[in-house]
């Protein structure tokens, strides 16, 4: 049953908010997200009282709070409603829908309404490509959406009925596992690759991973086994097991798979690095976009505690003493690459570090962390309870195992497929039922976007390298477009640390935008050709050095996607010159034809 | 006690143990671009001027330590070219006015700007709605001039113990926010004399009753001979020389 | 060789770089034996035709400043921006977060010495834009002579460069954005 919608005139306890969590600085992302949740609002006098609660600067609270997207200071009214605007979900008709439910509560976008009922936005990519449209109500995700959906909606919220009283239905989120392999489609159970690694012990599961040639399932493939011996190696007081489950990547939803019906494999495999490593604490950063997820894993940590399988003395091995605790991102696409994500659980801006020192060394409190995805988690554990032969011998040599993709867009049938690595897209596209396709994008914006005369490609680190994500088009899709959806998701995204990323990313936007509205020439075609280029060489993480990806390889893949939108041959000025006199048309009440300026 | 040497465009750099590639590269009085930096503050890594080629590889020159026998390379064209980029990035970013601006002549933002060859900003002006804060009785805080290095914020913290500043926001609105409810400088701790009021590269942070009273011409960088990388001293933050 | 037909113009700007032009002295008369003014303040000349260089000093502010950019766009064929207003907006764009309501206000209504104001709206008068732009942002420009003003030197140098066929080059010490 999901939670009451966020009620302002309900007491906001910041002091019972702060003592859960320890009054403790570190838990501030997690502090305000209560107090978000519990008030509907982060007030500017909250930011006070909270600072004297924790003891830190006042400024460095507020800091926090304003670099999340789901943190606000304003009411956004008893119901939030925020519809994600990946170009899947436009494709599948996002726009529309948002149109309609607008009209049909006589609010304007990214405003509240009149009565503050009800406050309606977009929001990046929240993970449900498979069920596009889709929509976060008060934080809780809505699936598949079309206009009787909305039509319900808008009557719900009319009417004024609290969520906890909202159809269960409309909040059924359903895994689409189209193809299950040794991961998802064995059964599991809990505690097993626990007992198999006491048996053998932590050294020889160790080797099991190694053997097993596990590589980071997050994208960028780094061995588990030299993380893991590494961080094991790694002097501290407090090693760290943390679990990466900020799932933001547009088009990627396997993780929300994983953590919905396979739970106690992800957590078995944070207990078994746990163990390797010496680690006594693990914390799972959850995205806020999956925060329907939060109560079932919650439950999900209580029974494992109950079972022996958390706590002290895992399964009776004396001094196998490791918990979990659960913390909710706040809506910021930053947060999963690894350093932003541990600032982000020290309850600081989600802004990448200066490495080295790597989390392995310096991490969580600065003290040796793993960082690692769900899903490589989930795989550690079925290595460490079946041995690695037969991971191993699954995939390509380089390339080890299955990988989950995260199949959305232009196809029969979306969903999860677990696949062996080395799979070619167009065997993806044949499974899926993906007649037409034109463009594959392979993990998401940041990732590869493959045109259909290279479908022979295979999926795995040594070619496609993917946290999963598989968005396909058919023909009639506009690959500008496409591009230029991820320059906006870029330029959102954007933590604002460095100065090429900071303004980079803003500039590719606001030129893509300009080709968009038929102002294009060649000299934004070389001035884009510059920023990705500083943006590549300069940027302080991957974040920056992908953003120029999507049009970087647009261009150069579908040309005339562009060269359509060129209509001038001379530079032309980004703003619309007879709309700059508008605001003195106003004022002077002259119509003339001296007061317009024609086009060229 | 040197520690080794690195090549620096093929000259021989000494360096002690534990230093940044820019710090051993400045005590050799060798100036590498960047203005996110000041020696007695923690590194930051975010202006990325500074931005080197380590064997091959680019890292920011003030976050990479130097190690014996590194190869580094800075002045190529390829690296100014960037370089000139990320300051036409930052002069569209704010509001950069440099002819009404006291701090023109002591600005470290302009000089570098001199220093690459800019002739124009070059990309389209976001010319975003910045406030000025003029509450506080002997410093003004103008935040369309404020390229979000962090040197104030580093220094109020770690040098005057205040934590007077702190960027705020995301992205493109990442904002210099102060520590007080009302968001005045005047109430917050902040002192005339403190470090964060002296290392602003720009004329963001500015002491009040200084401005415009060294003519042009006398003004710190009007003498050619200047050194991008001493750290600002007193006087030279408000104009001053 | 026949002299360089030369145009010069001030947008939104004081004519401070048209003064620092004059300031070249007695080498105006050099600059006469290479170059031949068009449509300038010097000449009153009120339209131009085909040039080698024009140079266009301040910012684009209203609906005039286009029509006299666009015109000297066309006729040019290097056309140079001069000085700050030009480059940046300058100091003309200072208004820019400034409402323009509220400008009018201030400028018409409440200003000291005001009375009665109105807010003219005679079709001779040109219509501001809401934002003061850079030359740049609205035509090509070739080339970016910074200052405020450019010295004379540096408008000497420059000019000299261009009229000889040279990439115009201010090094460190002609080189000023104030």
């Amino acid at each position: 049953m999901p939670p009451e919608p966020a009620d302002s005139a309900m007491a906001c306890d910041l002091p019972a908010i702060a003592r859960r969590w320890g009054n403790d600085p570190a838990n501030l992302v997690q502090i305000l997200r209560n107090v978000q949740e519990s008030c509907g609002v982060v007030p500017s006098e909250t930011l006070d009282q909270l600072a004297r609660l924790v003891g830190v600067a006042r400024v460095r609270l507020e800091a926090t709070a304003s670099f999340y997207s789901f943190f606000h200071a304003d009411s956004h009214g008893a119901y939030e409603v925020l519809f994600s605007d990946n170009i899947i979900d436009r494709h599948a008709g996002k726009a529309e829908l948002m149109q309609y439910l607008c009209e049909r509560l006589w609010v304007e976008p990214g405003k509240v309404s009149e009565d503050g009922l009800v406050y309606v936005d977009e929001t990046s990519d929240i993970g449900l490509a498979d069920l596009a449209p889709a929509m976060l109500v008060n934080g809780l995700a809505v699936p598949s959406l079309d206009k009787a959906r909305i039509d319900l909606l808008a009557e719900l919220i009319r009417s004024r009925k609290p969520l906890a009283h909202w159809p269960a239905m409309l909040f059924e989120v359903p895994d689409n596992v189209r193809r299950a392999g040794p991961l998802l489609g064995e059964p599991f159970e809990p505690g097993a690759a626990l007992a198999s690694m006491l048996s053998i012990g932590a050294e020889e599961t160790l080797a099991r991973i190694e053997a097993s040639g596990l590589r980071g399932r997050g994208g960028a493939g780094y061995p588990t086994a030299a993380k893991w011996a590494s961080c094991r190696k790694a002097v501290g007081d407090a090693h760290c097991v943390v679990c990466n489950a900020d799932e933001g990547e547009p088009g990627t939803f396997k993780d929300r798979v994983l953590l919905a019906s396979h739970a106690d494999l992800v957590i078995e495999g944070m207990t078994v690095c746990a163990r390797v490593i010496g680690a006594r604490r693990g914390l799972i950063y959850l995205r806020g976009e999956y925060r329907n997820l939060l109560p079932a894993l919650g439950r999900t940590l209580e029974r494992r505690r109950a079972a022996g399988l958390l706590g002290t003395d895992i399964l009776g091995a004396r001094g196998f003493d490791f918990d979990i605790a659960i913390h909710l991102g706040a809506g910021a696409y930053i947060c999963g690459e690894e350093s932003a994500l541990i600032e982000s659980l020290e309850g600081k801006p989600g802004k990448p570090r200066n490495r080295p020192p790597f989390p392995d060394r310096c991490g969580y409190r600065g003290q040796p962390t793993v960082v690692n995805n769900v899903e490589t988690f989930a795989c550690a554990a079925r290595i460490a309870e079946r041995g690695a032969a037969r991971f191993a011998g699954m995939g390509t040599p380089q390339s080890t195992g299955t990988k989950l993709i995260s199949v959305s867009g232009d196809c029969a049938r979306p969903g999860v497929y677990e696949v062996p690595f080395g799979v070619t897209v167009r065997e993806v596209l044949a499974e899926c039922g993906a007649k037409h396709a034109h463009a594959v994008q392979v993990s998401g914006p940041s990732g590869t976007c493959v045109s259909f005369q290279e479908f022979e490609r295979r999926i795995a680190f040594e070619d496609l390298a993917s946290a999963g994500a598989f968005m396909v088009f058919s023909r009639e899709r506009d690959m500008f477009e496409v591009a230029r959806n991820f320059t906006h998701f870029f330029a959102h995204e954007s933590c604002g640390f460095c100065t090429p990323c900071r303004v980079g990313t803003s500039l590719l936007r606001n030129i893509m935008d300009k080709l968009a509205a038929g102002k294009g020439s060649p000299y934004d075609m070389q001035e884009m050709k510059r920023i990705m280029c500083v943006l590549r060489d300069m940027a302080h993480c991957g974040l920056g050095h992908t953003a120029a990806n999507p049009v970087v390889q647009t261009m150069q893949k579908f040309p005339e996607a562009y060269e359509r939108r060129l209509k001038k041959l001379e530079f032309e000025p980004a703003f619309d010159l007879d709309d700059a006199l508008e605001t003195a048309r106003l004022i002077t009440g002259r119509d003339d034809e001296w007061a317009h300026l024609a086009a060229d | 006690m040197s520690a080794g040497t690195f090549t620096l465009d093929g000259r021989a750099i000494p360096f002690e143990e534990g230093q940044t590639i820019l710090d051993a590269a400045a005590a050799a009085g060798v100036d590498i671009p960047h203005l996110c930096h000041l020696p007695g503050l923690a590194p930051h890594g975010s202006c990325k001027l500074c931005t080197v080629s380590i064997g091959g590889r680019l890292g920011a020159a003030c976050t990479n330590r130097a190690a014996a026998g590194m190869t580094v390379e800075s002045e190529t064209a390829e690296l100014n070219a960037h370089r000139l980029t990320l300051v036409q990035m930052l002069f569209v970013e704010g509001n950069h006015f440099c002819p009404s601006c006291e701090k023109s002549g002591a600005c470290r933002l302009q000089e570098t700007a001199r220093r690459l060859g800019m002739t124009t900003p070059h990309f389209t002006h976001f010319f975003p709605a910045r406030d000025l804060d003029a509450s506080h009785p002997d410093v003004v805080l103008e935040r369309n001039r404020c390229i979000l290095c962090e040197l104030c914020v580093r220094a109020s913290r770690d040098v005057d113990g205040k934590n007077v500043f702190a960027i705020g926001g995301r992205g493109i609105r990442a904002r210099l926010i102060v520590n007080s409810a009302s968001g005045r400088l005047a109430d917050t701790a902040l002192s005339a004399n403190d470090r964060a009021v002296e290392v602003c590269p720009t004329g963001a942070i500015l002491r009040k009753r200084v401005g415009f009273a060294v003519p042009i011409g006398r003004r710190p960088y009007d003498r050619h001979d200047i050194a991008l990388s001493l750290p600002t001293r007193r006087g030279e933050g408000a104009g001053g020389g | 060789m026949g002299k360089l037909k030369v145009a010069t113009c001030s947008l939104a700007g004081c004519f401070g770089c048209h003064m620092s032009l004059l300031d070249i002295d007695e080498k105006l008369f050099d600059l006469l034996e290479l170059v031949e003014l068009d449509r300038s303040p010097l000449t009153d000349i009120k339209h131009c035709g085909p040039c080698e260089i024009g140079l266009v000093e301040g910012g684009v502010c209203n609906a005039e400043n286009v029509h006299v950019l666009k015109e000297f766009r066309s006729n040019c064929r290097t056309l140079v921006a001069v000085g700050a207003c030009a480059i940046t907006g300058g100091i003309p764009a200072m208004r820019n977060n400034i409402d323009l309501w509220d400008c009018f206000q201030e400028v018409y209504h409440y200003g000291i010495g005001l009375e009665g104001g109105q807010i003219p709206n005679d079709r001779e008068l040109p219509l501001p834009f809401d934002k003061v732009r850079p030359l740049n942002e609205v035509v090509r420009i070739d080339h970016f002579l910074p200052g405020c003003p450019p010295s004379a030197e540096a408008i000497w140098k420059f000019l000299t460069d261009l009229a000889a066929g040279r990439e115009p080059r201010l090094d460190y010490e002609m080189l000023h954005y104030d």
